[in-house]
């Protein structure tokens, strides 16, 4: 939060008149709905979210321990703002955009304590500023002034500011710069700087949503291969605790083709978070070879961190990716978990004795969910550039029950749906992604560009792919009451091959150093390796071959070894030609 | 201090009050009955001339009369080194007639969140000695991992044997033999005087007490105090840990008691209730419980937490377990079947996970094999388990020869692997020697998640087994 407006607080705005863990009522306060206030003598940053007469109700955003009724309440007259400019890649915050490094210092430390404010970028830091206009230009709100090199991956686009009139440039200096110096001169007598603000509530405007026509790749050959998800498409990944969510979202952090990546850890684990932060500065990000946390913005408020600002971290971390996106960018947010959203909103709701709807959420969930996912989306920008955010969220629905309110809101607006299933993670199948239950509605729209960039096989073979997994779930059935052997020669060869394709294809594992990322062309080889075995093997049987002894052949099981091969293209042909050839010597 | 005469309403654990002062929230009251007995409490709500107070041990007993004064502050934890071995009640008062405790420092109870940036990732293999948890669902310094159980199972004498066991085998010799022990902190929440005499005889037998703390809140006792008691354990482990260099085992039985407390008060305070009539909020409370745990960077200690819980009805999906799996790192599931078929301890490895495994294994941590072994075991072990219910239907002779394998290796698998004892104390290597007697059962081609050159180092043909396996099971 920016703590440049904290100067602009009037003395003595109100008291509070009670206090109820993180719900602070305030008498003689005049504020505006969602102002950002300081709470108490310590000056506790809370954000007012009712006003009822002359009490207003503050949501605070640290612990409120100790508060007393009779302390002053001061109003900033502004609603919670992240600070936008460069310094936001390579940055740890926690849900109201405090960069943690600077807590921990600040406070001297490894607890965090309260009444501590930083602003979300670094005032002092000064960067190289490239000026993009010359004098005489017109510029108008969203064009891009001028480029700092950010990180080694990322050139940040300085913009006009969206809410900003424009005018004629004066003067545009080049150089070395801290973030509120004046860059860019205009008639008008005002000045651009490298900083702005927005506030996290409100999204950021653009001209056009359009159609999202690529695949967000995302290196998994389950999600790549059955249930793509598009440039700025939205996703949700429910599933008990347990299943590998946060795992699968991690792969997609580090993984998947965006350009900027924004993972936003809501109400989870410390221990988590923290090997994000220690793993990223030495993963390589796999398009540009560089450090992964380059790219990345991570924000943090796990479980124990104040209840009131897990709800609004989400906000914070879409409202940045809005603005990586008004560069041009693909952006790709993660969110862990939304239900650690959800379940923040339930207990403020429940403070302030609203009524409850379903399950006791509150009435507004529904809403409160669908308005941040319609942020997501392929945009035109008013700069002219085209620019995604895409956003995936984790959801953890109580006792795994995919019935509960927040995972069928969500499953109303997204759509992909990647569900997660105890069993699988039980057996150790990993990504264990229910391929019955899942589905994605943007296979039909990203076909083409699988077909151009991959083959245009792709759709044919995913379906096969699909149809073998389908019959297989049916003939499993049969087996559990009869047995295996019960069944007819071609249909235990299917099983055999629905085997193949889930050891081969469907498992991934994330902690092998080659595995853990495939290529759409590998994905599609290994599926294509796993057909050409099933039509071989199918054609042995029609010769009369025993079902037995094609199972048994020495070569199949090594499709299992594909995804770890670095060298899969001379691994593929070569196994497909020694199975071809074991097979034909049986008949 | 000003004291007032002013309570205008008793509910359950609850006391209101008027004032004429502005009260902290949180801060900690003392009430005075009219017999002169002394109760505390702490303040739920605080608004302009009313407080809602919240009394620890019980408001029988109040009445209109008595007196309320305010401390002025929030509840603190007295702590010092000389804790280690002394026994106190669930408030942090001593009850085993030692001397009084001379604090070194006092610490705020609710503890403040560490910072994600401050902390260390734990990556350190706790040897517990038990292989279904060493083997597959491996501990590591700075983990929450519970225990999940159900009533009438032997969830304590596992959670003994892992804090009688538990070492960090040292890497250089030297050292002592014994590899870094562990001060243990123990908070009893709302057990039997029987189940409290269990832990302290062993731990007065095995000698731990000397390096443990325990904090004793039994079934009589106000169910309120409840919700303090893991919170000083808590406080304690913090002060051990990070400002002593000790490294904390935390044991917490039985949350399911702290989340009935927890619900109680809810209910006196007329809350909206979430699942189950437990409070919406319970996320957040045990997340502050469990959070505590981990290691800092920088600091020599770390905070290991074992918290049990025993799921009603044996259902995972009821809301205490629920909650609690979605924090902690893991679960290790004490299972009803495996206990009367009389396997000791009783671990279901199947839904058992640990999240912090991948990281705290492998080369030069436990043994190279070790990922690959567990994850070759899991599956087999599931495959097994599943052609169990369809031999019910079809019986043996109907099944394949690689079925009757997996199925023997199932049955193998838990009379070898998990069924131990709770007094024998395996290495690492034993629990992982044991695991390539069962998996070598298996051919060599089914065995398709572990590294072809590990095959070729562990994997033994059939004859030469039996008496590698006399070898892994050595007693404690």
């Amino acid at each position: 939060m920016s703590q440049t407006t904290q100067e602009t607080a009037e003395d003595g705005d109100g008291r509070i008149a009670s206090v109820s863990g993180p719900v602070v009522t305030a008498s003689g306060l005049d504020a505006r709905m969602n102002d950002v206030v300081y709470v108490g003598e310590e000056g506790l940053m809370g954000e007012v979210i009712e006003i009822e007469g002359d009490v207003t109700t503050v949501q605070v955003y640290e612990e409120t321990s100790g508060v007393s009724p009779g302390e002053p309440v001061a109003n900033t007259g502004e609603p919670l703002t992240v600070d936008l400019g460069p310094g936001m890649l390579d940055a740890i915050y926690d849900g109201v955009q405090r960069p943690l490094d600077v807590l921990e210092e600040k406070l001297g430390s490894a607890f965090l304590d309260r009444g501590v404010d930083a602003p979300g970028i670094d005032l002092e830091e000064e960067w190289e500023f490239h000026p993009e206009v010359e004098e005489g230009d017109t510029i108008e709100a969203g064009d891009v002034i001028g480029i700092v090199p950010e990180t080694v991956t990322i050139d940040h686009k300085v913009l006009v500011p969206p809410d900003f009139e424009g005018g004629e440039v004066v003067e545009a200096h080049e150089g070395s710069f801290s973030v509120d110096d004046p860059v860019v001169e205009l008639d008008t007598g005002e000045s651009l700087t490298m900083h702005q603000e927005w506030p996290v509530r409100e999204a950021r405007p653009t001209v056009e949503k359009r159609s999202p026509r690529s695949p967000l790749v995302s290196g998994q050959r389950i999600l790549d291969g059955l249930f793509p998800i598009a440039k700025g498409g939205t996703a949700a990944i429910p599933g008990p605790f347990g299943s590998g969510k946060t795992v699968t979202q991690h792969q997609l952090a580090k993984w998947a083709d965006a350009d900027i990546v924004i993972y936003v850890g809501c109400g989870e684990r410390g221990n988590e978070m923290t090997e994000v932060i220690e793993d990223f500065p030495d993963l390589e990000d796999p398009t540009t070879g560089n450090a992964l946390m380059d790219r990345t913005c991570l924000i943090a408020n796990t479980s124990n961190m104040p209840v009131a600002a897990r709800e609004s971290c989400v906000y914070t971390g879409i409202t940045i990716a809005e603005y990586y996106r008004d560069m041009g960018y693909d952006v790709a947010l993660m969110a862990d978990s939304t239900s650690r959203w959800a379940e923040a909103m339930r207990e403020i709701s429940s403070r302030l004795e609203e009524m409850p709807g379903e399950e006791g959420y509150p009435a507004y969930l529904a809403a409160r969910l669908s308005q941040f996912y319609e942020r997501a989306g392929l945009f035109d920008n008013l700069n002219g550039t085209e620019g995604s955010v895409s956003v995936i969220g984790a959801v953890s629905p109580p006792g795994g029950d995919f019935s509960e309110p927040v995972t069928q809101n969500t499953l109303r607006i997204v759509k992909t749906f990647w569900a997660l299933d105890a069993d699988l993670a039980e057996r150790r199948h990993f990504p264990s992604i229910n391929w019955n239950e899942s589905y994605s509605l943007y296979r039909d729209q990203l076909d083409p560009w699988f077909e151009g960039e991959v083959s245009e096989n792709w759709p044919e073979r995913r379906q096969w792919a699909i149809d073998t997994l389908d019959e297989e779930a049916e003939l499993q059935e049969i087996v559990q009451l009869v047995g295996k052997d019960a069944l007819p020669d071609d249909q235990q060869l299917t099983l055999e091959v629905a085997r193949y394709l889930r050891e081969a294809y469907l498992q991934q594992n994330a902690f092998h150093p080659t595995d853990t990322y495939c290529s759409p062309q590998k994905t599609f080889a290994i599926l294509g390796a796993i057909r050409a075995f099933n039509d071989e093997a199918f054609s042995a049987l029609e010769a009369g071959v025993p079902v037995e002894e094609i199972t048994d052949i020495e070569a199949v099981p090594r499709l299992n070894r594909i995804g770890v091969q670095e060298d899969w293209e001379e691994y593929v042909a070569e196994l497909e030609s020694t199975i071809e050839s074991q097979l034909r010597e049986k008949y | 201090m000003k004291e007032y005469e002013t309570i205008t309403e008793i509910s359950g654990p609850l006391v209101f009050a008027e004032v004429d002062e502005p009260i902290g929230y949180d801060e900690i009251v003392e009430i005075k009955t009219a017999n002169g007995e002394t109760r505390r409490g702490q303040i739920l709500e605080s608004s302009d001339g009313l407080v809602a107070i919240q009394v620890f041990e019980g408001t029988s007993g109040i009445d209109r009369n008595a007196s309320v004064s305010f401390t002025g502050e929030t509840l603190k934890m007295p702590v010092t080194e000389d804790l280690l071995g002394r026994v106190m009640d669930g408030t942090g008062q001593p009850i085993d007639g030692g001397p009084e405790i001379v604090p070194d420092s006092r610490r705020d109870i609710v503890g403040a969140a560490i910072n994600p940036v401050s902390r260390e990732y734990p990556e350190e293999f706790i040897q517990t000695g038990v292989s279904a948890i060493d083997g597959m669902n491996t501990l590591v310094r700075g983990q929450k991992l519970p225990i999940f159980s159900g009533s009438g199972l032997p969830h304590n004498e596992l959670a003994l044997q892992v804090a009688r066991q538990a070492t960090v085998p040292e890497e250089e010799d030297g050292e002592d033999d014994e590899g870094t022990e562990f001060a243990v902190i123990f908070g009893a929440m709302g057990i039997t005087q029987e189940e409290a005499n269990e832990f302290m005889n062993d731990f007065e037998r095995t000698g731990a007490l000397e390096r443990s703390v325990v904090f004793m809140n039994l079934a009589d006792d106000p169910a309120v105090e409840r919700t303090v008691t893991p919170r000083l354990a808590l406080t304690t482990a913090e002060y051990l840990a990070f400002d002593k260099g000790y490294h904390v085992l935390v044991i917490l039985t039985d949350m399911t008691n702290y989340c009935e407390a927890l619900r109680e008060i809810g209910a006196a305070r007329e809350e909206v209730p979430g699942r189950r009539g437990y409070p919406g909020y319970m996320y957040t409370d045990l997340a502050q419980l469990y959070e505590r745990a981990g290691r800092i960077e920088g600091r020599e200690g770390s905070v290991t937490q074992i918290p049990i819980l025993t799921m009603p009805g044996d259902d995972d999906t009821h809301p205490i377990p629920d909650l609690t799996g979605y924090i902690t790192e893991g679960q290790i599931y004490v299972d009803r079947d495996l206990n009367s078929q009389g396997i000791q301890p009783p671990v279901n490895v199947l839904p058992s996970l640990s999240r912090l495994m991948d990281d705290g294994i492998g080369e030069g941590l436990t043994r190279a094999d070790h990922a690959d072994v567990s994850d070759q075991m899991y599956a087999a072990y599931a495959e097994g388990e599943d052609l169990r219910d369809l031999v019910n239907i079809v019986g043996r002779e109907a099944l394949s020869d690689r079925d009757n394998r997996y199925l023997d290796f199932a049955d193998r698998f838990e009379a070898e692997f998990v069924d131990q004892g709770f007094d024998t104390n395996r290495s690492i290597d034993q629990s992982l020697g044991i695991g390539w007697d069962l998996l070598s059962t298996l051919p060599k081609e089914e065995l398709n998640r572990i590294d072809e050159e590990l095959i070729e180092q562990y994997y033994t043909d059939e004859d030469d087994q039996e008496s590698e396996q006399e070898a892994g099971a050595t007693a404690d």
